[in-house]
């Protein structure tokens, strides 16, 4: 039998798994980044105190850098507060989400755990396996070259124990050695004095050498285009055209759905209507990558997308709820047989939209129930002002009164937290509302999405989360 | 009586203690624009085909480089196609240096706060017409001057900023309504969609009575009007979508008929101004009626009396309770026993009204004392 402690902890947690999808502690359309990230953090706190098991758990799950980062810090430094087991098991989840994530947010979190002085004997293990486990670690020693110091210092490493013991002295004394063995380094070394050196130096090093040397920027970019990352071609691609240096040319295609919406939402209007054939077929060869042995099984679907003014998100955000909407609309194409976008402001050209204009969402998803699809999608920041409120209403009247057998499944999805509410805001609560950050999760948050329609129990959650818990661990071997 | 006719009320959107409500106009007026050398000027964009012939008209007390400094339109300006080039009445202004470093950018819309109540503040400026005896000789000479009010930029406003900032602007909206605690504080309304896309920041900028400001100081956070839907109504989507229909047309009868009775009903005075083609621009006073809704404002008027134009400001009560006295006092022609008997109240209680006013100036000191003394007698 539940008792109603297992229903609100039951909450809690799904709370807090939106919030960590979708939260970034900063600036969002209405909320401050001040704010969010004081909702955030009280968040995170509630539930390390309240329920620490499952807290370590939600590492498992598709929270966003920031949240893993915190929830790992989070974790760290109150390690003394729980017994060695428990310990222990946390531990193994943290080293698993470490090797995930960007090993610039890694080192990011090592230096803050430095500055809270956070030194426990887990911590220094857990940094030591992790930059042992790193590839190359003269690259790391080049690239990150501070932040690695940091983190030598702070876990009390000799990196130069085997090898040929040349990052030692590149870290704390690089003045001393003549030069190197290591080809990284001895490059590194050279291109203090040598243009032609710093080409073959990761981008973000060349680019103060670059500065120092005094070299034009389109000459640069056009010298360096080889040595770039995926994402800094993606990153870079305009300003170089526009500098004509054009070597620098991102395989679209091979870009991840979300990151490519945005790139596509950052050009002008001109420019994409001038390139529309490109763009699109970027868009959807990346979302059938990423919809995968799915395409095409979803049947017919129905997709309302918010368009709003407040879809563009915030300086900080750039058009980020926009770019959520606009990846999700190609992935349904790619998963529905038969597929209507229906874009809140009424325009039709997927690949023109801009944040403008109100929110008339009960409106557009009376539309959507009129095609009488299977499934109907929902991507919206829930702000709905046109007349507010009227969407919980269809939804609820729908539900209540029209669809009592659920013949036709409704998923909300949110790709905003709203700070003031701790939850990305909902429509009804007849429908499932889940946050998302990248759309190329879209397929797993509906079916997470079940859990938190009505009222859902703490065993079946924390089933849900052990068998995560379990494939997440599992698959490193 | 204010017509907005052609103009339709779409659903407000709230942020703490204000309350927007977009007014949507459905064919916009495209013979009357924003002055085009605002357009290249300050928004960088030409929306209008320079070619065609149009009025164009300059919002009051807009600041921009008129042959090469910067000086605010004085009075909101009606212009003809003809006279595209001259430039429109204004004031000079003396910026610091930092201040003038940020109008040569454009950006910066300044609106010289003693400019902009002046249809309120000329309310029988000129002070006694007869020289009743107890009339000061200063007043008898130099009238009302110096005559000052005191306003609040819309900045200053507590949580005007955030509500402008994250509302969502309408497909072809041409106006807005501000509340500030519920109550109305400014109605603005242009002739065409691209100008009010152009002006919505400017609302900031704008000034707003005492009133609004400490309402916005001391208000909470306004309750959204939810929509209802009555689930009893409903037996298929039709239905439904009947009923969300039905939400918009109470909204706006609602707010046309409660919230915005204050304005849209009162009794105005109008003062033309200037007439130009089809176009008249004219300045209202209100019946100046305590415990209601006081606005002051210009209007530009097409043909048949519908509002192209339109803003407004809110008096606050003293500033109401002062304007009633004034025209009371005029309509009298200055007699102090005349008006005190169309008032209801004693000559020294008169007099204690005008000193509370701050027009004691007005009155001789001797006739002062003597009201005083009368009071305290009984």
């Amino acid at each position: 039998m539940e008792t109603m402690a297992d229903l609100i902890a039951a909450d809690d947690v799904l709370l807090f798994v939106n919030a960590a999808i979708t939260s970034t502690g900063q600036r969002e359309f209405h909320s401050g980044a001040e704010e969010q990230s004081l909702s955030l953090g009280f968040l995170h706190r509630y539930l390390l105190v309240n329920y620490r098991d499952l807290y370590a758990a939600t590492l498992a799950l598709d929270i966003n850098d920031h949240n893993a980062a915190l929830i790992v810090r989070n974790l760290l430094v109150t390690a003394a507060e729980v017994d060695v087991e428990r310990r222990r098991a946390e531990g193994r989840l943290i080293a698993r989400r470490l090797e995930l994530l960007p090993p610039p947010r890694v080192y990011a979190l090592f230096r803050e755990l430095r500055r809270a002085r956070v030194n426990n004997r887990r911590t220094r293990a857990i940094m030591r396996d992790w930059l042992a486990a790193r590839p190359d670690p003269a690259f790391d020693a080049v690239k990150y070259r501070g932040a690695v110091k940091d983190a030598v210092r702070h876990a009390h490493l000799r990196p130069d124990r085997e090898e040929d013991g040349e990052l030692g002295p590149f870290l704390f004394a690089f003045r001393r050695p003549a030069a190197y063995w290591t080809p990284i380094l001895e490059t590194w070394r050279r291109a203090h004095y040598e243009q032609a050196a710093l080409y073959d130096l990761p981008y973000t090093v060349a680019e103060g050498f670059a500065a120092k040397h005094r070299i034009p920027r389109a000459t640069f970019l056009e010298r360096i285009a080889p040595r770039l990352t995926r994402l800094e071609r993606l990153r870079l691609q305009e300003s170089a055209r526009e500098r004509g240096a054009g070597a620098v040319r991102a395989d679209l295609t091979t870009m991840p759905l979300t990151r490519l919406a945005s790139y596509v939402l950052g050009l002008s209007m001109d420019e994409r209507a001038r390139r529309r054939g490109e763009l699109t077929g970027a868009l959807r060869a990346s979302a059938r990558r990423t919809a995968g042995d799915q395409a095409g099984r979803w049947g017919r679907v129905v997709a309302v997308l918010d368009d709003s003014f407040s879809a563009y998100g915030s300086g900080t955000k750039r058009r980020r709820p926009l770019a959520v909407a606009l990846a999700c609309h190609f992935l349904l194409e790619a998963l529905a047989a038969d597929y209507t976008p229906l874009w809140v402001s009424g325009r039709d050209d997927a690949l023109l939209v801009h944040p403008h204009g109100a929110t008339p969402l009960g409106e557009r998803i009376l539309d959507g129930l009129d095609r009488g699809p299977e499934r109907l999608v929902i991507v919206s920041d829930g702000w709905d002002n046109a007349p507010p409120g009227l969407a919980g209403e269809v939804l609820r009247v729908w539900r209540t009164r029209l669809d009592p057998g659920h013949t036709c499944g409704i998923v909300h999805l949110n790709p905003v937290y709203d700070a003031a509410g701790f939850d990305v805001r909902r429509l009804a609560p007849t429908v499932p509302t889940a946050g998302i950050r990248d759309a190329e999760d879209l397929v797993a948050l509906a079916e997470l999405a079940r859990f938190a329609e009505g009222r859902t129990g703490l065993p079946a959650l924390r089933a849900h989360l052990d068998r995560r818990v379990a494939a997440f661990l599992g698959e490193q071997t | 009586m204010i017509e907005l006719t052609g103009l339709t009320t779409r659903p407000a959107q709230v942020w703490g203690g204000v309350r927007l409500v977009p007014l949507v106009r459905e064919t916009p007026i495209e013979d009357l624009r924003l002055d085009v050398r605002l357009y290249d000027e300050d928004f960088g964009v030409v929306a209008v085909d320079p070619r065609t012939a149009y009025y164009s008209y300059i919002p009051h007390g807009y600041v921009a480089t008129w042959d090469h400094a910067p000086a605010a339109a004085y009075g909101t300006q009606l212009l003809d196609p003809a006279d595209r080039t001259r430039a429109p009445d204004r004031m000079a202004l003396r910026f610091h240096r930092r201040m003038a470093r940020r109008v040569d950018k454009n950006r910066l819309r300044f609106l010289p706060l003693h400019l902009a109540l002046e249809g309120y503040l000329a309310l029988h400026f000129g002070g006694p017409e007869i020289a009743w005896e107890e009339w000061s000789q200063r007043a008898i000479r130099h009238g009302l001057s110096p005559r000052v009010e005191e306003a609040y930029t819309g900045a200053l406003v507590r949580g005007l900023d955030d509500a402008l900032r994250v509302f969502e602007i309408h497909a072809g909206q041409c106006g807005l309504l501000v509340y500030v605690a519920d109550a109305l504080a400014s109605a603005f309304v242009v002739p065409h969609p691209a100008d009010y896309r152009a002006l919505h920041a400017t609302l900031l900028l704008d000034l707003y009575g005492e009133l609004i400001y400490h309402y916005a100081m001391l208000s909470m956070p306004v309750p959204d009007f939810r929509a209802r839907v009555a689930d009893a109504n409903v037996r298929s989507l039709a239905d439904l979508r009947a009923e969300a229909a039905r939400q918009h047309e109470e909204w706006a009868a609602f707010h046309d008929g409660a919230m915005a009775a204050g304005l849209l009903e009162a009794d105005y005075t109008y003062e033309r101004v200037y007439d130009l083609g089809p176009y008249r621009l004219s300045r209202f006073l209100p019946p100046f009626e305590r415990r209601r809704d006081n606005h002051i404002g210009e209007v530009i008027t097409g043909e048949s009396g519908q509002v192209a134009y339109l803003k407004t400001f809110r008096l606050s009560e003293n500033q109401v309770r002062r304007g009633r006295l004034l025209t009371v006092l005029a309509a009298n022609d200055w007699s102090l026993p005349g008006t005190a008997t169309a008032l209801g109240v004693t000559e020294p209680e008169l007099g204690r009204r005008i000193e509370n006013a701050g027009f004691g100036h007005l009155l001789r000191q001797d006739v002062r004392d003597h009201y005083r003394a009368r009071r305290r007698a009984g």
